[in-house]
């Protein structure tokens, strides 16, 4: 074992370490600054043109020029150097330059190890489909530099196949390591602030515009299955925050007073229960979105003062919880006086006609009042649209007298406003509405585009009952989904709008494919190992036994690439192998040939010592010494063969 | 403690010499490390491990698993790369100290798949990389750079590969019984003695081809250049190839003499000369002899007397 000389790297050799670096680097460019983009895509032309060109490699000092200036691009970009879109960013610079100064095969390993880990990163960002197979053939390229770097040239196909080989072989252990290798719940220590930036969905307040901004998504927020039938259309509200403070713009929660013990919900079901599993996207909060309202809650979980089912921590990554949930009910027919006060608070002051106009229906009963409202909305003026006028100081005058055009979550403020002026309490609730079932898979897909508001109204002896003012506008918006709702142009998105058959039926099957994979290969947990492991026996397994069984299976899987890779004996020629056998029979009957004997003078040895034996090993050795030194055919091969079979037989012993 | 060492390596390497041919490499004869690269992408896997498990990446674990698994098959085909390969030494060409020696080597690949990227080399001499074809045959030449004149012994070959990912390097120490002869420096300088003048004035003349004497059997060292062609075709009875002798070069025999070099040069150096002196004389086709301290070998001409002489400097105080 000598130490490693340095060895030049081949000219051969950089197109691979450029594609490796390529493809590693360039997914990265849907989240990376412009700037950082064209720095690297013009470091690797760069380095392609010196590669064809021949021309030597720039100096290291005008690469540390640029490493430092590409790191305080980066710095000043992000504002700080640490951080997951920071490393990233970092890891790509780095990754760009690195073919720059590949002078050893040193430096080429440093560039596909980083490779390697570049793979990684990509994973912050999505874990689907495209993405798996997109990094297989990254992770083909940099091995594949790894071949020509360590095996010299070869052609394309050859390297090409060489590394696929491996991977293929390699997969075994992936299977092997994924169901069996010990789980662990992260994190194991504090993320950076940035690494759960960019989830989409429900925000803890809401004003004007915020939900119409979240409907032009067509991401989906979750999927669920039901055990039995699914609820009505009308029926599905899944509900998430209940706001019941109001600033003027803004809705928010009421930040419950400190000290008091939470009132515990109470909640009477009748009718039908329907049982279910949702799958949820990880949306950074803690609601988890059940359908109103619950009954039977799922570990780990509890259910708010307001009805609204909360996880423990935020949601992070993707879960997986089954609820039961009655869409008939009466909730909270006694409430605490502090919740009740709260959903009658107003600022002062602002929209002062509608305060008169709620004035008018103060002695009516409150279900009235309600009623009145709604058929204000449905009988005069109002439209639902995506595009609404922007509105002032007096956000509900303006849209109740002046504008009239909105979208659900004016009409869920105008309302909420309108009863806590009449004096009912009122609040604001956030959600979704609807969903889609796909026929594919049979789930339910509920998407940020059915973000929906609406209203609840405290009725003494009924509880809190829901009002929803949009379905009074636009009841198609309800019965058929938003898509019916809205006139043509609105800026709804593309996803949710394919209006051709084969279009939907794709999409569908798409997202049935995907959902499979974010539960069975994405989905797999320490929970879900667990059941796989008790599944195949190893009930409550500790990490010995895991290690031990883990230990087992890489240890045959070993074997069998071991044996898949053995070097394979050459075949032996049909007319040698006929010989072979003949003369072992004859062998069995007490005449050895020599390893130098000829087959002719064989023949005649056989004859002095064994006359019985004479013929047919005189025609067997004929027949032999013209297929190997005559002209061949078939026949004397056939005779040879049948030399053999008419051979007298031995006595047998066992017999 | 030390001898203790050399026994465990004697042992575990299997210093000894191969006496049987072809040399086949089972598994008992392949050892395998893993490279400095080997250990950095089993920290990388690790840092990215506890990346994947920090951010719960799913598939993160995937791709640490499919590369680690990789890793594993990296080794397995380093190994096989080695593992059934046949060599069979061939003879070495006598050289001049300073010169490269190469040692033949035949390799013989029985398997479908290739060989690549084969290093050869004896100890820390540079080495050669050959590649063997699927079921081919390759000669190798590996060389070895000669300080010295005598026998060479080149010791084990160091047959090493890290082929195909350079995770892990594979090696074996076959031992063929190898030798090469080893001849002294050459160092030209004019032949010596009262000829030697009239030798460098008939260098260009060939005087001693001019007097012609007769003609005598053909010996295997005689130039074809003599062979009489004309008297071989008129005598077509027989066999035999005739040569042309003169009478020029017989008077002149020069003796190649251990006591003509100057005594003030060191024994190397003397060798050296005398080496040159057999070079030049046997260029000039000049009937030469050899007298050293102790040996003496009678004049004559030819590859077959040029051999003789060289082997002779070669191995002069060398234990017989």
């Amino acid at each position: 074992m000598s130490s490693q000389p340095s060895h030049a790297l081949e000219h051969g050799t950089v197109p691979w370490l450029l594609a490796g670096a390529l493809a590693t680097a360039a997914p990265h460019a849907g989240h990376l600054p412009l700037w950082l983009s064209l720095l690297v895509a013009s470091a690797m032309l760069w380095r392609v043109w010196l590669w064809q060109r021949r021309r030597p490699l720039p100096p290291r000092w005008s690469l540390a020029l640029l490493v430092i200036a590409g790191v305080a691009g980066v710095a000043w970009q992000f504002h700080s150097l640490f951080g997951k879109d920071t490393g990233v960013a970092l890891l790509v610079l780095f990754m760009a330059l690195k073919p720059l100064e590949t002078h050893h095969r040193r430096d080429a390993l440093v560039m596909v190890m980083l490779g390697y880990f570049l793979l990684l990163t990509h994973y912050f960002y999505s874990q689907s489909i495209p993405t798996g197979l997109w990094l297989l053939v990254a992770m083909t390229l940099l091995t594949g530099a790894l071949i020509r770097l360590h095996g010299g040239a070869q052609p394309i196909t050859a390297i090409a196949r060489q590394a696929s080989l491996l991977l293929l072989q390699a997969l075994p252990f992936l299977l092997i390591l994924y169901l069996l290798f010990p789980r662990v719940t992260g994190p194991l220590w504090g993320l950076p602030e940035d690494a759960h930036a960019g989830l989409s969905g429900l925000s803890e307040q809401m004003s004007p515009g915020s939900i119409s901004n979240l409907i032009q998504s067509g991401a989906i927020a979750f999927r669920s299955r039901f055990a039995g039938e699914t609820p009505e259309k009308a029926d599905l509200y899944w509900r998430g925050p209940v706001f019941d403070s109001y600033d003027g713009i803004t809705w928010r929660a009421a930040t419950p007073a400190a000290g008091l013990p939470k009132p515990e919900p109470v909640i009477e079901a009748s009718g039908t229960s329907y049982a279910y599993t949702s799958i949820l996207e990880a949306h950074n909060q803690r609601w988890l979105l059940a359908l109103d309202v619950v009954t039977s809650l799922p570990p780990e979980s509890s259910l708010a003062p307001t009805f609204e089912a909360l996880a423990r921590e935020r949601l992070r990554i993707r879960s997986r919880v089954s609820f039961i949930s009655a869409v008939d009910y009466r909730a909270n027919r006694i409430e605490a006086p502090g919740i009740l006060q709260q959903a009658l608070t107003l600022p002062e002051k602002i929209n002062p006609r509608a305060r008169a106009l709620a004035s008018e229906w103060q002695s009516l009963p409150p279900e009235k009042i309600a009623a009145t409202a709604l058929a204000m909305f449905r009988k005069e003026d109002f439209h639902y649209t995506l595009r609404p006028p922007l509105l002032g100081v007096d956000a509900v005058d303006e849209f109740l007298f002046g504008t009239r055009r909105g979208f659900c979550e004016h009409y869920a403020s105008a309302f909420v406003f309108l009863m806590r002026a009449a004096g009912v309490p009122a609040r604001v609730v956030v959600g979704y509405q609807g969903g889609e079932l796909n026929p594919v898979d049979g789930y339910l897909v509920v998407r940020q585009s059915d973000a929906h508001a609406w209203a609840e109204i405290w009725l003494a002896g009924k509880g809190w009952v829901r009002i929803d003012p949009t379905a009074a506008v636009a009841p198609s918006r309800i019965e058929q989904g938003i898509l019916a709702a809205l006139p043509e142009g609105e800026p709804l998105p593309s996803i949710i709008r394919l209006d051709r058959d084969w279009l939907r039926q794709l999409r569908n099957r798409w997202e049935a494919a995907n959902n499979s994979w974010n539960q069975w290969v994405l989905g797999y947990n320490p929970q879900r190992q667990r059941e796989l492991l008790s599944r195949i026996g190893l009930r409550d397994p500790d990490w010995q036994s895991m290690t031990a069984s883990l230990a087992i299976l890489c240890g045959l899987a070993l074997l069998i690439v071991t044996l898949w890779t053995l070097p394979r004996r050459r075949r032996v020629d049909p007319v040698q192998r006929a010989w072979q056998r003949y003369c072992a029979q004859l062998a069995r009957r007490g005449v050895c040939r020599a390893a130098w004997e000829g087959p002719l003078a064989f023949a005649q040895r056989v004859a002095r010592e064994r006359p019985e034996l004479a013929a047919l090993t005189s025609e067997a050795a004929d027949c032999y010494a013209q297929l190997r030194y005559g002209r061949s055919g078939d026949e004397p091969l056939r005779r040879l063969q049948q030399c053999m079979r008419r051979l007298p037989p031995t006595r047998r012993k066992e017999l | 403690m030390i001898i203790r060492l050399a026994a465990l390596q004697r042992w575990l390497f299997r210093l000894a010499r191969d006496e049987q041919l072809p040399i086949v490499l089972g598994q008992r004869r392949i050892f395998i490390v893993p490279t400095r690269a080997g250990v950095l992408f089993a920290g990388v896997l690790a840092v990215m491990l506890i990346g994947a498990i920090n951010y719960n990446l799913s598939l993160g674990h995937a791709l640490i698993f499919l590369l680690a698994g990789l890793g594993v098959v990296a080794m397995v085909h380093t190994f096989h790369n080695l593992f059934g390969l046949r060599l069979t030494p061939g003879r070495a060409e006598a050289v001049f100290a300073g010169d490269l020696a190469r040692f033949p080597l035949q390799l013989d690949n029985a398997r479908r798949q290739s060989r690549r990227a084969l290093e050869f080399s004896f100890g820390e001499q540079p080495g050669v990389t050959v590649d063997v074809p699927s079921e081919g045959r390759v000669i190798v030449a590996v060389p070895y750079s000669t300080a010295r004149r005598g026998r060479l012994d080149p010791g084990r070959v160091t047959l090493a590969t890290r082929y195909p990912l350079g995770l892990f390097h594979a090696w074996s120490y076959p031992h063929p019984l190898w030798s090469c002869m080893v001849y002294p420096r050459p160092l030209r300088t004019p032949l010596p003695g009262p000829s030697a003048g009239a030798q460098a004035d008939h260098h260009h003349g060939d005087s001693g081809q001019e007097d012609f004497a007769g003609l005598r059997a053909r010996q295997p060292s005689d130039p074809t250049r003599h062979i009489a062609w004309k008297a071989v075709a008129r005598r077509s009875d027989e066999q035999l190839l005739l040569v042309k002798q003169f009478a020029g070069g017989a008077s002149d025999e020069l003796w190649l003499d251990w006591s003509l070099t100057p005594p003030e040069c060191g024994q190397e150096d003397r060798l050296s000369i005398l080496t040159g002196w057999v070079m030049t004389a046997d260029e000039q086709q000049v009937r030469y002899g050899l007298t050293l301290p102790g040996l003496q070998i009678a004049p004559a001409q030819g590859s077959a007397h040029r051999t003789n002489c060289l082997q002779a400097l070669a191995l002069y105080g060398a234990a017989p």
